[in-house]
C-alpha cells in the first residue's frame, strides 16, 4: 500500500507516473488512427527522424529546456512526415521503403550533428542523446505540464475532426468524393503523430515510443468494433501501461521506465490477441472445436459410408 | 595498413555485402524488417552472452542471428493470425524484443560494459583499433575478416539462388506452383539479412547498416527496371557513397558512420529530383507535355470538324477558342503557337482563320477514330 500513497504524495513518483500515464493515452489515441492507417511504423521512423532537429536546435539556441528541444524535434519529424508522405504519393516507392529512408538518413545526419556539438567541447549538450533515449525517471513539472498541454491539445483536435478522422481511416476515397480535404486531413492526422511522439521521445526514447503508438491500439482493436469505444479503450490501455510501468520500475531496483512501459503494453497485447472480446484468438479456436462436434457431415456422404462397411 | 585505407575498406565492403541482400529486401517491400531486426537481436546478444558465460563472438553472432529469425517468425505468425496488419505486428514485436533485452541488461548485467547505446551508435573509426591473432600472428583488423566474409557469403547465396530469389520476389505464387519453396526462401533470404546486420552493426553501426541496406537499392531503383542492373547499381552507389562519406567525415571530422548514411541520403534526394525518367523533374516535364499534346489536339479535332463548314468563319478563328475551349488569350495564344511549330497548322489566312496542314488532318483523323473507338 505504500506505493499507492508514494503515486500520490512522493513528488518524484507522482511526476512520472502522471507524465507516461499522459503519454500513454495520448500515444493511445492517436497511435490508433495510425494503426488503422497502415502507418504501424510511422512513429519509428519520426522518433528517429527528431533527432537531428534536437541538435540544431541547441545549436542554434544553446538551452537545453524541454519546450525548445521538443519544437527542435517537432520540425524535424514534421520534415520527415512530409517527405515520407511526398515520395510515396508521387513515386512508386512503396511505403516502407519511404520510410526506411526517412529513418536511417535523418538519424545519420542526427549523429554527424551530435559529433559536431561534441568537438566544441561544449559541457552543456552533455545529456543530449538522453534526451532521445528517454529518462522518465526525471521527469520534472515543467515537462509534465507541457506534455499535457500538447497532448491536451491533440487530443482536442482528435475530438473536434473525429467525424473527418474516421471517415479518412476507413473510406479516404468516399471522403475525397463528397468533398473533404482529404490531403489536409492526412497530413493533420499524421501530424498530430509528430506531437505524440515529440512529447514521448523525452520520456521513453525513440525505440520504445514506437512501441507505445502501436500496441494500445492493437490491443484495443481485439475488445471491440467500434472506433470511438477503440480509442476509449486504446489509451486507457497506454495510461495503464504508464503508470503501471513507472510503479514497477520505481518498486524493483535498477529497471528503466521505458522498457518496462514497453514490456507491460506488450504483456497487454498478448492477453487481447487471445481474449479480446470481439476478435479473441481463443474464442475462435473454443469455436472451432464446437463446430467440428456439432455440424453434422454433409449429407451426400453417407451413402458412400455405407457403402464402404 | 593505414588506418584511413581499413576503414574505407570496412565501409565499402560493407556497402557491397548490404546491397546484395538490400535489393531484395525493397523489392519484397520488407525495408523495415531491416530496422526491426537491427533492434530486436539485443536479447540474442544476451543470450549468447550468458549461454557462453562472457563475452563470445560466435556466441553473440548466433544468439543475434537465432533473435532476427525469431523476430521474422514472430511477425508472419501475427500477421497470419489476421488480428494485426504486417506493419503493426513489426511494431509490436521489436520494441518488445528490445525492451526485454535493455531490461535483462540493467537488472543483471548493470555492471558489464553492454551497451545498449552502442547497439545504435556503433562507430566504423574503431574498425582498425579490434585486430584478430591468432597464437600470436597478428591477422589485420576483425572487421575486414567479418564484412569480406559477409560480403562473399551474400554474393554465394546470390550467386546459388539467383534463378529461385528472381522468381519468389516478383512471383510468389509461381513460385509456389512450380516447387521452389518460397517460404523456406524467405527464411533464408531473411536469415542473411540478420546475419548481415549482426555482423555489420559491430563492424560500422546499427543505423549505417540499416542505411546500406535500404538507400543505395531504392536509389538504384529509381533508374533501371532490371534485376541485374539493379543489384550492380546498388552495390556501385553503396560503394561510392560511403567513400564520399567516410571523405567528408575526414575533412569536417564528425561521425563516419552518420556522414555515410547522410551523404547516401543526399545521393538518393538527387535521384529522386533528376532521374532520367521516374525522376520528380523528368515526371513534371512529361506532364507538362502532355498537357500541350492534348490541348494541341483538341485544337485540330475542333478545327477539323469546322473547316469547310458554313459557321468557318466564327469558329476557325483564334479569338474563339477562347470561348468554345475554356482557354485563357495567352493559353490560346501558346497553344497555336505551337501547333504551328509542329507543323499541325498553317499561318493564319488573310481573314484571320486558323487551317490545318496536311499532318494536323491526319492527327485530327486519327483522334477522332481513337474517340470513336472509346464511344
Amino acid at each position: 500500500m505504500d506505493i499507492l500513497k508514494d503515486l500520490f504524495f512522493d513528488y518524484t513518483l507522482r511526476n512520472v507516473a502522471l507524465g507516461t500515464a499522459l503519454l500513454g493515452l495520448v500515444a493511445g489515441v492517436l497511435g490508433s488512427f495510425a494503426n488503422l492507417r497502415r502507418q504501424g511504423l510511422m512513429g519509428d521512423a519520426l522518433s528517429h527522424a527528431a533527432l537531428p532537429g534536437i541538435c540544431l536546435a541547441y545549436l542554434v539556441t544553446h538551452q537545453k529546456t524541454p519546450l525548445i528541444l521538443m519544437a527542435g524535434a517537432g520540425i524535424a519529424a514534421w520534415l520527415g512526415m512530409a517527405l515520407i508522405l511526398r515520395i510515396t504519393r508521387h513515386t512508386r516507392i512503396d511505403p516502407n521503403s519511404a520510410l526506411g529512408i526517412v529513418l536511417t538518413v535523418f538519424f545519420g545526419f542526427g549523429v554527424v550533428l551530435l559529433t559536431v556539438l561534441q568537438k566544441r567541447n561544449d559541457a552543456g549538450q552533455a545529456g543530449l542523446d538522453k534526451f532521445l533515449f528517454g529518462q522518465a525517471a526525471a521527469l520534472v513539472e515543467e515537462s509534465v505540464l507541457t506534455m499535457g498541454v500538447l497532448g491536451g491539445l491533440a487530443l482536442a483536435v482528435v475530438a473536434l475532426l473525429f467525424k473527418e478522422f474516421k471517415l479518412l481511416s476507413f473510406d479516404p476515397e468516399y471522403a475525397q468524393t463528397i468533398g473533404y480535404p482529404v490531403r489536409l486531413l492526412d497530413t493533420l492526422l499524421t501530424g498530430l503523430l509528430v506531437v505524440a511522439v515529440v512529447i514521448g521521445l523525452n520520456t521513453v526514447g525513440v525505440v520504445l515510443m514506437s512501441a507505445l503508438l502501436v500496441a494500445p491500439g492493437a490491443a484495443a482493436r481485439q475488445w471491440t468494433h467500434s472506433l470511438s469505444t477503440m480509442l476509449g479503450i486504446a489509451g486507457a490501455f497506454g495510461a495503464v501501461s504508464g503508470v503501471l510501468g513507472a510503479v514497477i520500475s520505481v518498486t524493483e531496483s535498477r529497471i528503466p521506465t521505458g522498457p518496462v512501459i514497453v514490456l507491460v503494453v506488450s504483456a497487454i497485447v498478448f492477453l487481447s490477441l487471445f481474449l479480446g472480446s470481439a476478435r479473441g484468438l481463443l474464442w475462435e479456436w473454443l469455436r472451432h472445436a464446437k463446430n467440428r462436434h456439432t455440424l453434422q457431415p454433409p449429407p451426400t456422404l453417407p451413402p458412400a459410408q455405407e457403402g464402404a462397411q | 595498413m593505414s588506418s584511413d585505407i581499413v576503414i574505407a575498406l570496412t565501409a565499402s565492403l560493407a556497402a557491397c555485402a548490404c546491397a546484395i541482400v538490400g535489393v531484395f529486401l525493397v523489392l519484397r517491400r520488407m525495408a523495415m524488417m531491416a530496422d526491426a531486426i537491427s533492434h530486436a537481436i539485443l536479447p540474442g546478444l544476451v543470450a549468447g552472452y550468458v549461454l557462453a558465460n562472457g563475452p563470445n563472438v560466435l556466441a553473440g553472432f548466433f544468439g543475434a542471428t537465432a533473435a532476427g529469425l525469431l523476430t521474422v517468425w514472430l511477425v508472419e505468425s501475427l500477421t497470419r493470425s489476421r488480428r494485426v496488419k504486417e506493419d503493426t505486428a513489426i511494431g509490436l514485436i521489436f520494441p518488445a524484443l528490445f525492451a526485454l533485452g535493455v531490461v535483462i541488461i540493467s537488472k543483471f548485467f548493470a555492471n558489464v560494459h553492454l551497451d545498449t547505446d552502442a547497439v545504435l551508435f556503433g562507430e566504423i573509426a574503431f574498425a582498425p583499433l579490434e585486430t584478430w591473432s591468432i597464437n600470436g600472428h597478428n591477422l589485420g583488423p576483425s572487421a575486414l575478416w567479418t564484412l569480406s566474409s559477409l560480403t562473399l557469403l551474400n554474393a554465394l547465396f546470390l550467386g546459388l539462388f539467383y534463378k529461385e530469389l528472381k522468381l519468389s520476389t516478383f512471383d510468389s505464387g509461381l513460385a509456389a506452383a512450380l516447387g521452389f519453396a518460397p517460404t523456406l526462401l524467405h527464411y533464408a533470404l531473411m536469415g542473411m539479412v540478420a546475419v548481415t546486420t549482426v555482423g555489420g552493426f559491430t563492424a560500422v553501426g546499427a543505423i549505417l547498416v540499416i542505411a546500406l541496406l535500404i538507400v543505395p537499392p531504392v536509389t538504384a531503383s529509381l533508374l533501371t527496371h532490371r534485376l541485374p542492373f539493379l543489384i550492380g547499381l546498388s552495390v556501385g552507389i553503396g560503394v561510392v557513397g560511403a567513400l564520399v562519406g567516410f571523405w567528408l567525415a575526414k575533412i569536417w571530422d564528425v561521425s563516419i558512420s552518420g556522414m555515410i548514411a547522410t551523404v547516401h541520403g543526399g545521393i538518393f534526394g538527387l535521384t529522386l529530383l533528376f532521374a532520367p525518367s521516374q525522376g520528380l523533374v523528368a515526371q513534371t516535364l512529361r506532364r507538362r507535355r502532355q498537357g500541350w499534346d492534348f490541348r494541341q489536339q483538341m485544337l485540330v479535332v475542333h478545327l477539323a470538324s469546322h473547316e469547310g463548314t458554313a459557321v468557318e468563319d466564327r469558329e476557325c478563328r483564334p479569338e474563339h477558342l477562347v470561348n468554345e475551349l475554356g482557354w485563357s488569350d495567352v493559353e490560346a495564344q501558346e497553344i497555336v503557337r505551337r501547333a504551328r511549330a509542329n507543323d499541325l497548322v498553317n499561318e493564319l489566312d488573310a481573314e484571320g482563320h486558323i487551317h490545318l496542314t496536311p499532318t494536323g488532318k491526319a492527327l485530327a483523323e486519327q483522334t477522332a477514330q481513337i474517340g470513336a473507338v472509346c464511344d
